[in-house]
């Protein structure tokens, strides 16, 4: 290896983790690798343990209920008003102007419950990434979150209960489980439509006038599974979508119990065999489909396009081949084995290259902030600037969700730079720079990076400077 | 058991997100004819549906096709003639003022050389121009540029500007400023000159990319740009109301025309926006799509109007991946297609009219029985408007620009010179 150790356990954790806190780097430099891989034993790894969360299901639930009270009380209210009018009316006085506060009741101030959920949700989240020792398995966690996205821009108060049901549950599982677990969450069945798709010649579908919807089974597998250009056809997406009619939800009004939460209605299923990629299904209702999914989890193309994800993603936009080779090889060799591969990350030489590949994402740099200065964010500020830097929290810009790519977030620099200095505007005369500087980046700080931070004209200068170094930036 | 499932209402309308990307350069030989050319992408991502935005309502298929979910002439919301054959989306009242006006032109059964149905590869190959979708890395708009002479820089001094995400269609070798409008405080001239400096001696990548935003931001000051209060972003609020997108399309074109209008600023420029995927209740007339083109609608018009003095040689093309399905899905939305529409707009155009050769409608005509089957390569439109209006020369366009593209003529008299 061509750093010394200390140099090597600020790459770990900038690379792997979410950059180091204080005394970080000291703990791990004995063996960088060592505690990566101790990372992934630890017990309840990746999972976050607290009971006010709610499920998704149950946070769909809570959501419908409250909007209900909230238009019973509206309701109400309006009843309230319009006796109060006629009354005035009747005695042949004038209704008041609008404006007048007895016309305009004021609004609610308590925010809607899906929004409460979300930012309790996202609170979780950060608080997770901010205190993790090394945060590998959180890392693991948001690659896996990116790579089967759904957007709260269709499900609200679902991404945190659908990150940590679906995802974090299996990120140290098997590809196919997490597979199965996402694609039969209502939030992701919402969000790519197939929650309305109906066979067209099931019951349901001969009896109204919808029918099937091909989004989901098309973005399966091109996004979720094989990949795109590979070994499927249109009739294979066609054919796919059949399998998978009749996996939606349960509404919330039919089932106060167990609304929102998965269910197969065989009665919007299309009945018969089906052909996916040259192999025939028997309609056996829900488990067609399964048989499906866990046949494209264990495909060969599968394991490349996964392989060929998680390097570009952790390690470089163009990975070094023998890296995906040998990922795509554990993950095949491993039936889809997702600690197993991440055990093949970090124990390949290629994934230690001295020269940083890639620029960390904006969630990645503010969160390593963050930890450096052991400064805490409040959740709300933490989204907006998510929002300002072209990656807001759960709210992807397509399924197929944020670019792993280098280019497509340089161009956000300067953006960072605002927020950077927002930042240190904000905290410069409680944060240490110094320390910080050692603690962030030790040995991986150029002379000439500290050299600026030490000539800088004000302690909010000079933390920009270190946040927005380019020790600091990339990974 | 009744399987309502609730229809995508206005909080679900996918935000859009635009930005302007901009060169810096003034193209020499327009110049040198006594012009100075303005031209704008704006690109939609998501897959715009062709049949919804321009109806062929001459067709005798059309409404057997599409039926009530379908434009028509006549009923409470009825579509805006274009000639004899096609009309346009009620929705898009200032499209066809300037169609009228000979200031739009509409192509109609265009698409990509892409026949596959991926939108992230259809967007590649509509930005890259590359035939086929790949590994790629610069758009088709940069390269055009970079084909250019210069006529000398529009701006030299530095300033500070910013944008997030680069579209492909503007990544190259032409150097690239980028804008959106600013939420935080701003940075202080010193502190970005001492970080460009330790960039300039550790990080030249990271150098240029700095070094390449600051030059937008003198024109936005001089515009009242950088000073105009903002709203804030609302990442876990109600996200965009049908209001709030008209807003958005509007702010982001019209920037985008302020600085190209400008006597210093760029003369071309891109911008992107989302939400365009039409699966579930497309709402062709009253729905997503209506205000979805209404925001369009708005677009174009603060263009014009920012555009001022400067609209008479503007041309902006809106263009998107492919199209949709001919046939409404099973959830009165439509899936992935192929061809479509692209819309042109500006004073230099010879508009007021619907350029199409026509495929047809019936379950024979349609694209592997299901799409509006493609007549015209986007490239020749493309080239034309590049040819024509930016001078880039032929050789360029078929080899460079658009590779492999040389059976692929520009399209002539796009543009009134």
């Amino acid at each position: 290896m061509a750093l010394d150790p200390k140099a090597q356990a600020a790459l770990a954790l900038h690379r792997f983790g979410f950059g180091p806190r204080a005394g970080s780097l000291a703990a791990i430099a004995a063996d960088p690798r060592g505690a990566l891989l101790a990372d992934l034993e630890r017990p309840g790894a990746g999972q976050i343990d607290n009971p006010a969360l709610m499920s998704g299901a149950e946070a769909s639930r809570a959501v419908f209920e409250f909007n209900a009270e909230r238009a019973a009380k509206d309701r109400l209210e309006n009843q309230r008003r319009e006796a109060e009018k006629q009354r005035l009316a009747e005695s042949g006085m004038e209704a008041p102007m609008a404006g007048n506060s007895e016309a305009e009741p004021k609004p609610d101030p308590t925010p809607p419950m899906a929004q409460q959920i979300f930012l309790a949700e996202a609170q979780a989240r950060l608080d997770a990434a901010v205190n993790a020792e090394i945060g590998f398995v959180e890392r693991l966690v948001w690659f896996w979150s990116n790579h089967f996205c759904i957007s709260a821009e269709k499900v609200l108060a679902r991404p945190g209960g659908y990150e940590r049901e679906r995802i974090r549950a299996h990120v140290l599982g098997k590809f196919a489980d997490m597979l199965l677990a996402v694609e039969s969450d209502p939030a992701m069945l919402i969000y790519l439509d197939n929650a309305q798709s109906i066979g067209p010649t099931s019951v349901a579908g001969i009896n109204r006038t919808r029918g099937l919807n091909e989004n989901l089974a098309r973005e399966i597998l091109e996004l979720h599974t094989l990949g795109v250009r590979t070994v499927y056809s249109q009739d294979d997406v066609t054919s796919f979508a059949k399998v998978l009619t009749g996996w939606t939800l349960l509404q919330q009004v039919s089932d106060p119990v167990h609304g929102g939460e998965f269910i197969f209605i065989k009665r919007m299923h299309e009945p018969g065999p089906q052909t996916v990629i040259g192999k025939t299904y028997d309609d056996t209702g829900v488990e067609q489909g399964r048989a499906v999914l866990r046949d494209l989890a264990r495909h060969p193309a599968t394991a490349a396009h996964v392989a060929e994800k998680l390097a570009r993603h952790f390690v470089a936009d163009e990975p070094p081949r023998e890296l995906v080779d040998r990922l795509a090889q554990r993950f095949r060799d491993s039936d889809g084995d997702l600690k197993e591969m991440a055990k093949a990350l970090v124990t390949a030489p290629e994934a230690w290259s001295p020269a940083p590949g890639k620029i960390k994402r904006p969630g990645e740099w503010r969160v390593a902030i963050l930890r450096a200065t052991g400064r805490a964010d409040d959740i709300r500020r933490m989204l907006r600037g998510q929002t300002t830097l072209g990656e807001p929290w759960w709210r992807p810009p397509s399924p197929k969700g944020f670019s792993d790519d280098n280019a497509a977030w340089i161009g956000g620099l300067a953006q960072r730079l605002d927020i950077a200095n927002a930042f240190a505007q904000r905290v410069a005369d409680r944060v240490d720079v110094e320390a910080a500087l050692e603690t962030g980046l030790g040995p991986l700080a150029s002379q000439e990076t500290r050299q600026a931070i030490a000539r800088a004209e004000s302690r909010a200068q000079a933390l920009t400077l270190l946040i927005m170094a380019p020790e600091f930036q990339r990974r | 058991m009744a399987c309502t499932l609730h229809a995508p209402s206005r909080r679900e309308l996918m935000l859009a997100s635009g930005v302007l990307f901009a060169w810096a350069h003034v193209p020499k030989l327009a110049r040198a004819e006594g012009r100075d050319p303005r031209f704008l992408v704006v690109v939609l991502r998501g897959a715009l549906d062709g049949l919804a935005t321009v109806a062929p309502v001459g067709d005798p298929q059309w409404v057997k096709l599409r039926g009530e979910r379908g434009l028509k002439l006549d009923g409470a919301n009825p579509a805006l003639p274009l000639d004899s054959f096609f009309a346009l989306n009620p929705a898009m009242p200032n499209l066809h003022r300037l169609y009228r006006a000979g200031h739009a032109a509409i192509v109609h059964a265009t698409a990509t050389p892409y026949r596959e149905r991926s939108h992230f590869d259809g967007q590649d190959v509509l930005e890259s121009g590359l035939p086929k979708p790949g590994a790629v890395d610069t758009g088709w708009l940069n390269r055009a540029l970079a084909a250019l002479e210069p006529a000398g820089r529009a701006k030299a001094g530095r300033a500070f500007a910013v944008g997030p995400l680069t579209p492909l269609v503007v990544r190259g070798p032409a150097p690239v400023l980028s804008w959106t409008p600013p939420r935080l405080p701003p940075v202080s001239d010193e502190t970005t000159l001492r970080l460009l400096d330790l960039y300039h001696h550790t990080d030249p990548v990271l150098a240029r990319a700095l070094e390449e935003r600051l030059d937008l931001a003198v024109i936005a000051r001089a515009e009242g740009m950088a000073t105009r209060p903002n709203e804030q972003p609302r990442p876990n609020g109600p996200p965009g109301g049908a209001a709030q997108v008209r807003a958005y399309f509007a702010e982001a074109a019209g920037a985008a025309a302020k600085f190209l209008a400008n006597q210093d600023g760029p003369r071309v420029g891109a911008l992107a926006f989302d939400g365009w995927d039409t699966h579930v209740n497309e709402g062709t007339v009253n729905g997503r799509l209506a205000t979805l083109l209404g925001a369009l609608d708005g677009a174009l018009a603060a263009i014009e109007h920012n555009m001022g003095q400067a609209w008479p040689e503007t041309v902006v093309a809106v263009i998107t991946e492919f199209g949709r399905t001919a046939r409404i899905n099973g959830n009165d939305g439509t899936d992935h297609g192929t061809a479509t529409v692209a819309l042109l707009a500006g004073g230099a155009l010879k508009g007021g009219r619907v350029i199409a050769d026509w495929p047809g409608l019936k379950d024979a005509d349609l694209q592997d029985g299901r799409d509006l089957k493609p007549t015209t390569d986007l490239r020749a439109v493309l080239k034309g408007v590049l040819k024509d209006h930016l001078r880039v020369a032929d050789d360029a366009l078929a080899a460079r620009v658009f590779p492999a593209s040389a059976a692929v003529a520009p399209m002539a008299g796009l543009v009134g010179v």
